[in-house]
């Protein structure tokens, strides 16, 4: 099986900024995903307390999740030095060993996203691991009120925008208005 | 769906909802999942427009708010603010029965009459009103005049806090809590949580306690004072609950919400001759009056007035087709019914000026015409029953018989007009402890597992339970409001029931009839000597949900109540304020709270504490 028909196979995050109202409750749900009890009320008096690894940001009006892409040819593995971080080829993910990580920093360096970096105590790179722990999948899509963050296949994700896009022509409203995020964003659709 | 409730009447009816595609509150809870956690942890901020704020309680975001308020801060102001709109509800509605005797007194609400002039004088004396040579009319005005003064009062306390001991008094003026009007202190709690006024967790929650005090010894002890003058002191009075007392020939009118003012006159009305007639005119066999959350207890106390169900049954009601018409006034009433109702036949009437539902028909109520407002809106019920579609109709059997009405004064008539026998019997261990249940249903909790799982393990344990509001219906529908329920309680317990013949489990009344529990409290403790942090006595509320529930736990702790809460309020996201709450709050007032979501866990922490209550005593 090559890597594009996999990819083809595996649902990924994706984000649509028009709907993020920057809540922030992906965060909380990606720290509780990775805290030790495995929810809230726990998690938050665990020490060290535990992390999350997707972080909303804002630039001028739009607000977005900017979490990992585990990218196809991944930056951030061809920087590293140790092979800590590696491409989980059958899932199709970019995964860290924490293991043998040394702490070196370049995957940060590398990561066009900002999607990977270093929790004080450890000083080991970490990021998305796709919640790969949990039966229900990314702790941050479920946790999203207005599905802002979905886990949904490449080729889905095409197929609405185009359904949009024809949905727009049809209606005489083209070019599109101008989106918060536009560019980033995949169009409405529930 | 045994995770939504362990009412059978409720399941029957869920399926039915299911079926039709009508919308209920469960479905409400599960498309709301997952909640906010900053809202779980309560460390949001919405009091001023440099927010909204939150605190990331993992520490790599934000600490602070815009102003600077910190995790702590937000955690004590917005529980403050609860606190705050949970007393206003309690006193709000004990301003409205004291505005009704006033108007009984004075001729403009002429339909209402004293119905027990010697609780009457028996407050007026508390009052320090001189009874001599005054008319029932004439001290009534001077009880509901001084009553509505306690509102804003200037003398500096609420008068019936003397009802409490002098130790606990003495408690409350050192740690500065003595609530000084009921008005004053949600005002000030309002003013403390503006921005850039307290921020000290300490200090707000210190004043949170005052706030709960101004309503359980002010706006709820005064809501049952005056209603039992009005309406009458309940007895005990033997009635049937659950959705199975709707009736397949008859109008049903179901009244829902919380205050008596509006429903008494409403039962009244539904006895009329000729309304009945009417109905009857239109094939039905009568016209049935069954009650929802505290206004069914209200009128289930006093005239063991059916109660179709508590707080999560309100829509499932409609859901039977059989309700010609759900009268509301205020408090715990879903938004959702006038949607829920215009999927079938059902009216939903609502009569309060404070509380308006789109899409119900309205119907303002006034004490000046009670009586004739009353029998419109049962008209409009029974003029709506040929419209009931027979093919929608499901009403399920469940219906169990309760004895309620236990006031204060109908506990003492059962132990023969004094305490001393109950203290007899607890100090000989033949009764352990006595412990209020109350509160809500939150579909967070399947329904009524929590309160009936710690009533049946409390009774078998010889622990005394008194309950008011949904927690009370609850043990209704269970079954456990009998004498025959003796059987259930552990050998001593049960020994005390077949010898007064009543149940293990006493309904004492609405939400604000936690007054009531609170006097009683307060008897034991003087004619003790003690204060009431020193009784094997507890409280829980294991389904709470509203904000009431909130100012209640906080004047029952401050009362000396140990407490316990079976879901988590949202304080977590401070830890300063979660240790006041749970442990410092112990050496402030001699009583703080837990929280435990297990309801068995939550009566074993209630059975300890009472073994050690007992133990210091020596008893």
């Amino acid at each position: 099986m090559t890597a594009s028909a996999v990819q083809e196979l595996l649902p990924q995050i994706t984000m649509d900024p028009s709907r993020c109202l920057g809540c922030r409750s992906c965060e909380l749900a990606c720290a509780v995903a990775h805290s030790t009890s495995g929810h809230l009320y726990g998690a938050i008096s665990e020490r060290p307390l535990p992390h999350r690894r997707i972080v909303v940001e804002q630039v001028g009006e739009v607000r977005s999740p900017v979490p990992c892409r585990h990218c196809e040819d991944a930056p951030c593995v061809s920087a590293c030095v140790t092979g800590a971080m590696a491409r989980d080829e059958p899932r199709g993910l970019v995964l860290c060993d924490g293991d043998k990580c040394i702490g070196c920093g370049m995957c940060m360096v590398a990561c066009p996203f900002g999607a990977v970096w270093h929790p004080p105590e450890t000083r080991r790179a970490q990021k998305c691991d796709f919640c790969l722990h949990l039966p229900s999948g990314p702790a941050c899509v479920a946790a999203c009120p207005t599905r802002a963050l979905r886990l949904e296949q490449v080729s889905a994700a095409a197929r609405r925008k185009r359904q949009a896009a024809l949905a727009r022509l049809l209606a005489g409203e083209w070019p599109a208005p101008a989106a918060p995020g536009a560019g980033l964003t995949g169009e409405g659709g529930a | 769906m045994p995770d939504k409730s362990r009412d059978p009447a409720a399941l029957v009816l869920l399926k039915k909802a299911e079926r039709e595609g009508i919308e209920v509150a469960w479905d409400r809870y599960r498309l709301q999942q997952p909640q906010c956690g900053f809202g779980l942890l309560g460390v949001c901020c919405r009091n001023c427009n440099m927010g909204p704020c939150r605190v990331d309680p993992f520490g790599e975001g934000p600490q602070k708010g815009v102003c600077g308020a910190d995790g702590d801060t937000m955690v004590a102001r917005n529980l403050l603010r609860a606190i705050a709109a949970g007393a206003a509800a309690h006193s709000d509605h004990g301003r409205d029965v004291a505005e009704t005797l006033l108007g009984a007194a004075t001729g403009k609400a002429p339909d209402y009459r004293i119905r027990d002039e010697a609780k009457l004088r028996r407050l007026a004396a508390e009052f320090g009103i001189k009874p001599d040579g005054e008319t029932p009319a004439g001290l009534a005005r001077e009880v509901a005049e001084q009553a509505l003064d306690e509102f804003g009062t200037r003398k500096g306390f609420l008068h019936l806090i003397n009802r409490a001991p002098a130790k606990r008094r003495a408690l409350w003026d050192k740690l500065g809590i003595t609530p000084r009007g009921i008005d004053r202190e949600v005002v000030e709690a309002m003013h403390r949580t503006h921005m850039g006024v307290d921020n000290d967790p300490a200090s707000l929650i210190l004043h949170g306690l005052r706030v709960g005090l101004s309503d359980g010894w002010g706006g709820s002890i005064l809501a049952t004072e005056l209603s039992d003058i009005l309406f009458g002191t309940p007895v005990p009075v033997r009635g049937r609950a659950n959705l199975g007392v709707l009736k397949e020939d008859a109008v049903n009118i179901v009244v829902h919400g919380h205050e008596p003012i509006l429903s008494e006159m409403i039962v009244q009305a539904a006895q009329d001759p000729e309304l009945v007639q009417y109905a009857r005119s239109l094939g039905a066999s009568g016209i049935n009056l069954a009650g929802m959350c505290c206004t069914g207890n209200e009128i289930l106390m006093r005239h063991g007035v059916p109660a179709a169900g508590n707080f999560l049954q309100q829509e499932l009601a409609i859901v039977t087709g059989a309700v010609e018409a759900m009268v509301v006034d205020v408090q715990c009433i879903m938004p959702s019914l006038p949607q829920v109702a215009s999927c079938y036949h059902t009216k939903i009437i609502s009569t309060s000026p404070k509380a308006r539902f789109p899409g119900a028909l309205h119907i303002p109520f006034s004490e000046e015409h009670a009586l004739a407002t009353a029998a419109r809106i049962v008209k409009e019920a029974v003029d709506n029953f040929p419209n009931r579609k027979e093919d929608r109709l499901l009403i399920p059997h469940e219906a169990t018989d309760y004895v309620a009405g236990f006031s204060t004064e109908a506990i003492l008539a059962a132990l023969g007009g004094t305490l001393n026998p109950l203290l007899d019997i607890i100090k000989a261990g033949t009764i352990k402890g006595i412990v209020a249940l109350v509160g809500c249903n939150n579909p967070r909790v399947p329904q009524d597992v929590g309160h009936v799982t710690i009533a049946r393990k409390l009774i078998a344990e010889d622990v005394l339970v008194v309950e008011t509001g949904c927690a009370a219906i609850a043990s209704a529908k269970a079954g456990l409001l009998l004498p025959e329920a003796a059987e259930l309680a552990g050998k001593g317990l049960a020994g005390v029931c077949r010898a007064l013949g009543i149940p293990p489990v006493l309904h004492m009344g609405s939400c604000v009839d936690i007054s009531r529990i609170l006097t009683v409290a307060a008897a034991i403790a003087n004619a003790l000597g003690v204060d009431i942090s020193d009784l094997p006595v507890a409280g829980v509320a294991p389904e709470w949900m509203s904000e009431k529930a909130v100012s209640i736990g906080a004047y029952v702790v401050a009362s000396g109540v140990f407490t316990v809460l079976g879901t988590v309020p949202p304080v977590l996201g401070s830890r300063a304020v979660t240790d006041i709450l749970t442990r410092a709050a112990q050496n402030l007032v001699g009583a703080c709270f837990a929280v435990e979501e297990d309801p068995v866990k939550a009566a074993d922490l209630i059975l300890a504490h009472i073994a050690s209550q007992r133990a210091r005593l020596g008893i």
